[in-house]
């Protein structure tokens, strides 16, 4: 390697002290708040009722967007790399507005679409069906909001790979399902998976839009990050704090997922 | 006709990939189709396999029109440019791929997919994956997947542009011979004439999404049906004016010319071999030698127009400048859509030693 000069180390330097400054310091401090009296009372504070409610609710919520985002992710990502149509174009750019809108725009959106002011409001509550400021609408703004981070990791992996695989395979005499399973998603699993994380962080997390169809219901349509805001304003920082870190540890888990999925997955690359 | 075409035309938008393509393999032929790139031999085997569809025409397979039979129901194998394998499977799997598919039984599979390998010459590379494997074995794998099914049609889609020159030599006779072993009826795409020469049994010349001429290897270099094949085929070069040579008068509306090194013979001012001839040759200058390995090609300025010959190693030496008598036995002159080959005059009806 060439020789590097006072350069190389100012931007490490740099780059140390702005991530420094701006990630683990804030982070080392929220975890100093949540622990300042002691484990017991820690523990308590993430054990009080509503703060598992809402940790529920959290989890509930990322694993149904997980499901839904994967399988719809997968499938739109195949669409757009494997058909020619009209509409490609709109289509990949409406995928993408989940990213480019602010997510209390999103909020509002599904209150307009299903709340009383709505078309729609006089047949779903004839049928019972209650959306806004309820678990179904929190599902659904969570899902719109965490919508591209799927087909946004796979679509560049699918479209570098070309169809010739599968073309193969298809003339072998396989079907859908077997080229699928066979061929393509050994291609896609790593990037899926990638995608996934980042799906399941940002619904564990998401706020504004959650913030407007819940209805904050304390136990019933609060999630985490709802919980903490709620804590928060009512001064209990202690509680805020604690309960903030549960959201970090979880946020850390599954960045270790992330990286240990990268890990075999580069070690499985050399080997292939 | 095991396979056949029949008037097939294909667009990719406004551009005409395939213009009322027609024709037709018999039974355990190996067929080539040469032209140069994009003039849509690719989208013929694609069509063929079932990979593209037809915008008209009728493609037949056995006696059954297979237009809408879809790929995976056609039988056919078909090795990729690319050879596309399976990236993440073993050689075993790869092979095995199209078996399982069918659900045949696990022993049946192993027996036939380590068949292929022997025959194939892989012994021992069953558990590498395809980025272990050089081009040529790449190249087998291929071959290997795609005969596993036993299909009754092999299509190749530039079997050897992928592997180096040193090796493609040697895969193009192991590959005719592999063919010829297994028995089935083959069509493969090339742009380089020397392959299509060598391996296949017929040749499909295509250009411009037409087809130009069909024949045997020795038809198409003999009698070249259209210009764009005469110039195609062989080391050829045009010439103008051709009604200066001696022995040829220019055909009305055949302004052009195409001389290949076999039409020209050239010989030392003192040969005594060809005497008789003297009356017959133009006189000509070295301008040019170069080595080709197994011969000479010789440049000769002839009328001011430039003719090449190629020299046996055998004959005497030429230096560059070197005044040489010419015999020219014949030309193949053409215009846009008409051609003929004409033979010198002078010439015919005499005994001539090479002509
Ligand atoms: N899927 C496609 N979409 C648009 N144009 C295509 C497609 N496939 C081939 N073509 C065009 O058709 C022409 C013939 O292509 P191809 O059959 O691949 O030629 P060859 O194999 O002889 O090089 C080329 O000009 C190519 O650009
Ligand atoms: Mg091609």
């Amino acid at each position: 390697m060439k020789k590097s000069g006072p350069g190389k180390y100012i931007l490490i330097a740099v780059c140390v002290i702005f991530v420094a400054l701006f990630l683990v310091l804030p982070l080392v401090f929220v975890l100093v708040q949540a622990f300042k009296d002691g484990i017991l009372p820690y523990l308590a504070n993430i054990g009080d009722y509503y703060s598992l409610k809402a940790l529920g609710l959290t989890l509930k919520t990322m694993v149904i967007c997980l499901v839904v985002n994967t399988i719809i992710g997968i499938i739109a990502a195949w669409t757009v790399t494997r058909y020619q149509f009209a509409l490609k174009k709109v289509l990949t750019t409406f995928l993408d507005i989940p990213l480019s809108v602010s997510p209390i725009i999103a909020g509002l959106l599904y209150i307009l679409t299903f709340g009383r002011s709505s078309v729609l409001y006089p047949f779903l509550s004839s049928h019972n069906i209650n959306i806004v400021y309820a678990v179904p609408g929190i599902v659904l703004v969570t899902i719109f909001v965490t919508l591209p981070y799927i087909s946004r990791e796979v679509i560049p992996v699918l479209e570098a790979k070309g169809t010739d695989e599968e073309e193969a395979a298809a003339l072998m005499g396989a079907g859908a399902l077997t080229i699928f399973r066979k061929v393509t998603f050994p291609h896609i699993k790593w990037s899926l998976l990638y995608g996934a994380v980042l799906c399941a962080a940002r619904a564990m997390g998401e706020f504004g839009a959650v913030s407007i169809i819940s209805g904050h219901l304390r136990g019933v349509t609060n999630t985490l990050p709802l919980h903490i805001e709620i804590l928060y304003n009512e001064f209990k920082y202690a509680p805020a704090f604690a309960v903030s870190s549960l959201l970090v540890f979880l946020a850390i888990v599954l960045l270790i997922i992330r990286n240990v999925a990268e890990l075999q997955g580069k070690k499985r690359e050399k080997e292939v | 006709m095991y396979v056949e075409l029949k008037n097939v035309n294909k667009k990719f938008g406004t551009h005409e990939a395939s213009h009322d393509i027609c024709f037709g393999i018999e039974k355990g032929k190996l067929v080539a189709l040469l032209g140069p790139s994009g003039s849509g031999k690719t989208t013929i085997l694609r069509m063929i396999a079932g990979l593209e569809s037809p915008d008209s025409g009728d493609i037949i397979i056995d006696g059954k029109v297979v237009n809408d039979v879809p790929a995976s129901r056609r039988g056919i194998g078909f090795v990729f440019q690319s050879y596309a394998l399976f990236r993440y499977m073993t050689v075993f799997d790869n092979i095995a791929f199209g078996l399982q598919v069918q659900k045949k039984d696990k022993k049946y599979i192993r027996e036939r997919v380590m068949e292929l390998i022997r025959l194939t010459g892989l012994d021992g590379m069953e558990k590498r994956y395809p980025n272990q494997l050089s081009g040529g074995q790449r190249q087998r794998v291929a071959f290997a997947r795609a005969l596993a099914p036993s299909p009754s049609l092999l299509l190749l889609d530039e079997p050897f542009a992928a592997v180096d020159a040193k090796v493609r030599h040697e895969l193009r006779s192991w590959l005719k011979n592999m063919i010829r072993q297994v028995g089935i009826t083959s069509i493969f795409v090339t742009h380089d004439q020397d392959e299509a020469v060598e391996v296949a049994d017929e040749i499909i010349v295509t250009n411009l999404g037409r087809i130009e001429q069909i024949g045997s290897p020795v038809e198409i270099y003999q009698h070249p049906a259209t210009p764009f094949v005469a110039q195609f085929i062989g080391n050829s070069a045009v010439v103008e004016d051709y009604g200066r040579f001696r022995g040829f008068r220019e055909v009305e509306g055949l302004p052009h010319a195409i001389v290949r090194p076999e039409y020209v013979e050239a010989f030392k001012q003192d040969n005594e071999k060809y005497r008789d001839l003297i009356d017959y040759a133009e006189e000509g200058t070295v301008e040019d030698i170069a080595f080709r390995g197994s011969y000479l090609e010789v440049k000769l300025n002839v009328c001011g127009a430039t003719l090449t010959t190629n020299r046996s190693l055998e004959r005497r030496e030429l230096q560059k400048g070197e005044k040489m008598y010419v015999l020219l036995y014949r030309l193949y002159v053409f215009d846009h859509d008409r051609a003929q080959l004409l033979e010198n005059e002078e010439l015919k009806g005499l005994e001539i030693v090479g002509g």
